[in-house]
């Protein structure tokens, strides 16, 4: 039995590395650090004018890829609910409750509204620096998994968070509909540009992108709490 | 090419076969979920880095950086997509685990014999 399972580990070895082999072979073919770009030097140069956004990336993620985000979100939204599903059973009993000190629980509450604070800035401004909603919004849930890891006898308010979800997705499709009525076309940025680099600027990012931190935030948390609590008071 | 190149694809193979390997021979199913995750994350540093271009910067309109020295911005938001796909994914299949653990009492797959084929 013991030699069957060294058998198996260095056939799983041999296929992981001949695979690896082949990869890095093919890889060498491609030239490192060339431009090879097509569509993307369209998207840098023209972005400015048509989106209005200083992140070429939060440009074509929300602007030019639109439909393809609202379809993530939606992946994103099929797995909480999926989580829910699964491990929805037994009627708000805490798994591994954790005994903490006064050192958590006082780090905890000072650290809460930095930790969300930081999340809302970065989904704020995801049209111009680096990130965005879906960064933002993790770091936003990350504060619940805080507040779950310091109190013992803490509890997320899961309807305000599936509310808070079902508003964000709205928003996105409404604006999305909002271009069918003014211009016939799904996702038709119907919003002025405004200066480019400000706040209010690139169009409708900032309230898509608000909505999608909104969303990833409250769903994250859903996942979270559903993963401890099993279940919840609120349902 | 650059020795910086032959790096990174050292590095994505790295990660691929480490990946790999850890789906291929481990038995738990949180170790198995670890690998993939491990696999997944290789493929997207690898289709970042071929998006790089040597000496560019962050796609991000800033004063005094010229548009023209942009690295390609497309594989990034590509892997946007990729990365958060990849953690509802990820707690799709833990809460799975969870089950399994619950059905069977254990984690390990070769234990599970309720199906058959």
């Amino acid at each position: 039995m013991k030699k069957l399972k060294y058998v198996y580990k260095i056939a799983g070895l041999a296929i992981a590395v001949l695979l690896g082999y082949m990869l890095l072979q093919a890889l060498m073919e491609i030239p490192f650090g060339t431009n090879r770009m097509f569509v993307a030097e369209r998207f840098i140069f023209e972005e400015p004018y048509e989106v209005g956004a200083a992140n070429t990336v939060t440009a074509i993620v929300v602007n030019y890829r639109g439909f393809d985000t609202l379809g993530e979100v939606t992946v994103l939204f099929i797995a909480a609910t999926g989580v829910a599903l699964l491990l929805h059973r037994e009627r708000g009993i805490r798994l591994a409750p954790t005994e903490t000190t006064l050192v958590v629980k006082t780090g905890a509450r000072v650290l809460l509204p930095a930790v969300l604070l930081v999340g809302l800035y970065i989904f704020v401004h995801g049209h111009l620096t680096p990130g965005g909603g879906f960064p933002g919004g993790v770091i936003v849930a990350s504060a619940l998994i805080l507040m779950y890891f310091a109190y013992e006898e803490y509890v997320a308010p899961r309807s305000m968070l599936h509310l808070l979800e079902g508003i964000a997705g709205l928003v996105f499709v409404i604006v999305g509909i909002l271009g069918i009525i003014v211009y016939g076309r799904f996702l038709q940025n119907v919003f002025p540009l405004g200066d480019f680099g400000r706040l209010f600027s690139a169009g409708f990012i900032p309230i898509v992108y608000v909505a999608i931190g909104t969303k990833v935030g409250s769903e994250l948390a859903g996942i979270i709490h559903d993963m401890i609590r099993r279940g919840g008071e609120s349902e | 090419m650059s020795d910086l190149g032959t790096l990174y694809y050292i590095n994505v193979v790295a990660m691929v076969v480490i990946g790999l390997y850890i789906v291929l021979t481990k038995r738990n199913v949180l170790k198995i979920l670890i690998g993939l995750d491990i696999l997944g994350t290789g493929v997207n540093l690898l289709i970042v880095v071929i998006g790089y271009i040597e000496g560019g910067t962050a796609p991000i309109y800033t004063a005094g950086i010229s548009p023209a020295k942009f690295v390609d911005p497309l594989p990034q938001a590509l892997v946007l997509t990729a990365i958060v796909i990849d953690a509802a994914v990820l707690a799709m299949a833990i809460s799975i685990a969870v089950r399994l653990y619950r059905e069977f009492g254990t984690l390990d797959v070769r234990k599970m014999r309720l199906l058959k084929w």
